[in-house]
């Protein structure tokens, strides 16, 4: 199981956060800390699993971003480097060559993907087709819900003129 | 304003705060956003609240408290419209978790999404249902979520499928309601539902053996041709990972798999074949084909016995530990770890490279490969890995050392076929890492060398040898200073030589040169000192030809302003000045320490900062002295229990003065009997043991030398704790070194020197653990001046540490206090603290005295306080 994924640019900034397992705030604070403290700090060559608090977090670093899981010992470590590069593609695919100022200032979309991709820390499809055209046909009923409240406020500024 | 175009807002926010250039200038921003976000929340305007949650989310992430926004996540959700709801629930995600009771609140709303027409609507209510629920929501909605695994879209399926496994986590008795619908979703052809489908059979069958039984019988058959038919399917695009068909569906049915074959014969073995199947055929050039063979290794490994495929299996992780990829050796080090259970020879063939492993730039897997090597080893190959391991220790990083000093030690004791080997281990290991080795190691090695009496000149030569070398490691320090002193003569005269031994010639200067040139060594600590001034002490007995040379060194920690060193200092100085009839006996060897014990201690709690001195209490040879209390537990009181008991009453004094409270209480009467036939206890104990004309001249001189030291006073405080307070101390005038020692003596007599009224000792606080006596004087001369010895019981079973007493007293008292005796109070009232006071009365004869104290300690690591008010003091100071 995931326990939580953490987004984290090269200066540990966070980009994202999302928590399948109780974690208090405070935790949480400390949790990154500690991790970007362990990961960032490692050399290109290592390999990408650390062990922590009993725990394994697997990393991955694309570009300035190191996109990060947090998996039980008896987890499958090459499989979540698989679904981080899956994450990745998505994005990739939805933003179009993603880069880490698409995913600060449209970070709500990048949580909007993880949870088409993710729930209850287990993966939810492995199909990157299935899981765009679930986005797109969100992101069209937002759309759409947009036009008709400005046509809307267009009716009755005009009807108050 | 359109409701929905928060979107440039939001964004003009996050530019203001990537633009600031400090983390003051952010927090600046932040506020006044906050600010902005809390008013618009009072007015309750639901235009903004979409945009409002977003910029909090965003805030959130930076690490801000937005507990305010809880509730517009609630009202999102509430909304009518997709997009306020898709907001409302990312929030809800995001700034709630299962333990707040805001969530409660949530359920109704998200019932009533589950219940939706518009599908994406019941997709969001699952998605928040499935990462954030409680274990009281789980029970309210499983209904709902059980209903929703046969809805007619396949997103929904799988969706309800994750929120399963998270309600069935959280309320395993719901386990059984779920068995039905997931064997039908076993069946489905779309790999979004078969996934989430066997990831829930997985772990129904972990939460429940019925359902375990159930998809055995059922359904084993039917993943095993899912898993044909992933495996042997044709190129699929939409699922297809450099070559291989969904790497994930592979992965999840293998792990299913895994949990219905173990401990089942028949369904392991309906699945032999597409193991062998997939172990053999799949790419292993990519991750994705490597991430699949890792998982059918394991899967091999934890289904019922089948040799052939075990051995395929075997060799897939030698393969992999061969790789190049580093991710690759880290999983066949991990996978080999569990399969030492299973096939321990044939991991055994790979020892040389997890050997190779151990040394690898990489702390993962160094520490994999560490722990590998730990189950590697057994009678047959310890001294090759030891040797292997103990090399590594010079060049390793300094962050590894640690974990690999343990290892070594701990493999050593373990499996060490002999007691010289051991010796020679652990004093490699020692010099080489001796500041990262734990107590309990380098007491141990102590307990061995004192058991194997035919290696005692050769573990105190190579010692002497070892800590030539290496001065600076700390535990190597004390083992040699303790042999030294113990077995010093076999280190002149060669006892016992060995023949591959080199001859060396070390001479009686050399020996204590390496002593007082350490003991003088700035880094050297507190321990280490104190060892070697009884190292010293020993060898001044040992060498009687360099006894004087000896007594200086000594001599010169008489001022220490470390209260250990002094008093040790002053004590062994007066022993080998004055007692040289007795010296030898004190300084005996000490008896074999008992391996048995000592282990056995080990093995239960017992804090390993207590020394081997307790393990040694049982087989004293004389059986005077119980170690029940062992408070001051070190070497020193080791060796005080050699020396044979001592009849004489002064004789027992001084076993008081060195080892002060090792005494039985039995004693005490003893001493009060000694007093009442008229001997002065003063001079009985400061002339241990000389007949009482030749202690006259001595007592002044030993009180001279002392006057600006608390030595004496201690000893004599300590001494005096067993014993219930006397009500009358008399005070003596001018020497106040004189005047202390005899206050610090309760037993004795009662003196009318007429120099000021003697008062009488008042409890001033009493609890249930603890209880604080003032021994009330006055100074002649100086009837405003009260003088207060303070002095603690702890009359609870638990020691008392971190112990401090504070007061305060009203404006027409001045109050003066000394540094107390120590912070730590013995349990059972075995001694006490004491601290004197000396309050100034203004108002004397006017006012009484009055004094609020507080008394702060720390036992069982708990912190305690107490309070109280003294208002008994005699009414005429």
């Amino acid at each position: 199981m995931i326990h939580f994924v953490l987004l984290i640019s090269r200066q540990g900034k966070v980009r994202l956060t999302k928590w399948y397992s109780p974690y208090t705030q405070k935790e949480r604070t400390k949790v990154i800390r500690e991790l970007s403290g362990m990961i960032l700090t490692r050399g290109p060559k290592l390999c990408n699993f650390v062990e922590w608090r009993g725990y394994k977090v697997v990393y991955k670093r694309y570009a300035s971003l190191y996109f990060c899981m947090c998996i039980d010992q008896e987890d499958n470590e090459l499989e979540v480097l698989e679904i981080i590069h899956h994450f990745v593609e998505i994005l990739d695919r939805y933003f179009g060559s993603v880069c880490e100022l698409d995913l600060i200032f449209n970070f709500h979309k990048a949580y909007y993907i993880l949870d088409e991709l993710v729930i209850a820390g287990e993966l939810q499809e492995s199909s990157k087709k299935t899981v765009a055209r679930l986005i797109a046909a969100q992101d069209s009923l937002v759309e759409a819900a947009k036009e008709e409240a400005s046509s809307l406020s267009n009716i009755i500024a005009q009807a108050t003129k | 304003m359109n409701p929905f175009s928060s979107g440039t807002r939001l964004r003009d926010m996050i530019r203001a705060i990537r633009a600031c250039k400090t983390a003051a200038e952010e927090r600046g921003v932040v506020r006044k956003e906050c600010a902005a976000i809390r008013a618009s929340i009072s007015e309750n305007d639901p235009d903004y609240r979409h945009r409002n949650l977003a910029k909090l989310m965003f805030i959130h992430m930076l690490g801000y408290p937005t507990h305010f926004g809880q509730m517009e996540c609630l009202k999102l959700i509430a909304s009518p419209g997709f997009p306020e709801k898709r907001i409302g629930y990312l929030g809800l995600m995001l700034l709630l978790d299962e333990r707040q009771e805001v969530l409660m609140l949530v359920t109704n709303s998200i019932k009533q999404d589950l219940n939706h027409t518009n599908q994406y609507i019941v997709g969001l209510a699952l998605c928040a249902l499935g990462n954030i629920c409680s274990a009281e929501m789980a029970r309210d909605l499983a209904p709902e979520v059980e209903r929703l695994l046969q809805f007619r879209d396949p997103n929904i399926r799988k969706k309800a499928a994750l929120c399963s496994i998270r309600i069935i986590k959280k309320v395993p008795d719901l386990a059984e309601n779920f068995v039905n619908p997931v064997a039908a979703l076993l069946k489905e052809k779309h790999h979004g539902v078969l996934i989430t489908g066997v990831q829930l059979c997985a772990d129904l069958c972990k939460v429940s053996t019925e359902a375990l039984e159930y998809f055995r019988k059922k359904c084993t058959d039917g993943l095993v041709k899912v898993l044909k038919d992933v495996a042997n399917s044709p190129y699929a695009p939409e699922y297809d990972i450099s070559g291989i068909s969904d790497p994930f569906l592979h992965i999840r049915l293998l792990k299913v798999l895994r949990v219905l074959g173990q401990g089942d014969a028949d369904a392991s073995d309906s699945m032999n074949d597409i193991l062998a199947q997939v172990a053999t055929k799949t790419e292993s050039n990519k991750n994705a084909g490597n991430a699949i063979l890792y998982e059918c290794v394991e899967t091999i490994m934890n289904i019922e016995d089948n040799g052939g495929l075990r051995v395929l299996a075997i060799n897939i992780l030698g393969r992999f530990l061969s790789n190049r990829d580093n991710n690759i050796r880290y999983v066949a080090l991990n996978m080999l770890m569990r399969a030492i259970a299973v096939d321990s020879k044939a991991v055994q063939r790979h020892r040389a490279t997890i050997l190779e492993c151990v040394k690898d730039s990489d702390p993962s897997i160094r520490k994999r490969a560490l722990d590998l090597v730990y189950l590697l080893v057994n009678e047959t190959n310890v001294k090759p890995l030891t040797k292997e391991l103990t090399e590594h220790l010079e060049v390793s990083d300094p962050e590894f050392k640690g974990d690999l000093t343990a290892k070594i030690c701990s493999i050593v004791e373990k499996f060490s076929p002999e007691k010289i080997w051991y010796i020679d281990q652990m004093l490699k290991v020692l010099s080489e890492a001796g500041n990262y080795v734990k107590d309990e190691v380098w007491h141990a090695l102590i307990v061995v060398i004192t058991n194997a009496s035919d290696l005692h000149g050769y573990a105190v030569r190579s010692l002497y040898r070892a800590v030539q070398k290496a001065r600076d490691q700390e535990t190597l320090f004390r083992v040699a200073v303790w042999c030294i002193g113990e077995y010093g003569e076999m280190l002149v005269n060669n006892f016992g030589r060995l023949d591959m031994e080199e001859p060396a010639t070390v001479t009686e200067l050399d020996a204590v040169d390496v002593l007082e040139t350490s003991i003088k060594i700035h880094s050297c600590d507190l321990t280490s000192q104190a060892m070697c001034l009884i190292a010293l002490l020993k060898l001044s007995s040992r060498f009687p030809s360099c006894s004087q040379r000896i007594n200086n060194i000594i001599g010169q920690y008489k001022g220490s302003f470390v209260l250990e060193l002094q008093q040790r200092a002053i004590e062994f100085n007066s022993i080998i000045e004055r007692h040289q009839n007795m010296r030898s006996s004190l300084a005996e060897r000490m008896p074999v320490l008992d391996e048995a014990t000592f282990s056995g201690r080990r093995a239960g709690s017992v804090p390993a900062a207590v020394s081997t001195s307790q393990g040694v209490s049982v087989n004293l040879p004389n059986g005077s002295a119980k170690l029940s209390t062992a408070h001051v537990a070190d070497l020193l009181d080791l060796s005080l229990d050699d020396a044979p008991a001592p009849s004489s009453s002064g004789g027992e004094f001084l076993q008081d003065l060195l080892g002060v409270n090792l005494m039985p209480v039995s004693l005490q009467p003893d001493a009060n009997q000694a007093q009442k036939s008229g001997s002065d206890v003063l001079l009985d104990l400061l002339s241990i043991g000389t007949p009482p004309a030749q202690s006259s001249p001595s007592t002044p001189q030993v009180l001279s030398s002392n006057t600006d030291n608390r030595s004496p006073l201690d000893i004599l405080d300590r001494l005096s704790t067993p014993s219930a307070p006397s009500a009358q101390v008399s005070s003596t005038g001018g020497n106040s070194s004189m005047l202390d020692l005899l206050n610090g003596l309760p037993s004795s007599p009662p003196t009318s020197e007429g120099n000021g009224p003697a008062h009488s000792s008042v409890t001033a606080f009493e609890s249930s653990s603890l209880r604080l006596t003032f021994n009330i004087s006055k100074q002649p001369g100086n009837p405003q001046m009260t003088l207060i010895d303070g002095s603690f019981t702890n009359k609870s079973r638990d020691v008392f540490t971190n112990f401090i007493f504070q007061a305060a007293v009203p404006k027409f008292l001045q109050l003066q206090l000394d540094p107390a005796s120590g912070n730590t109070l013995p349990a059972n009232g075995n001694g006490s603290i004491t601290q004197k006071l000396r309050i100034t009365n203004s108002q004397h004869g006017k006012k009484a005295l009055v004094m609020r104290i507080r008394i702060s300690y720390k036992v069982n690591n708990k912190d305690v306080l107490e309070e109280g008010q003294v208002s008994n003091f005699p009414r005429d100071l």
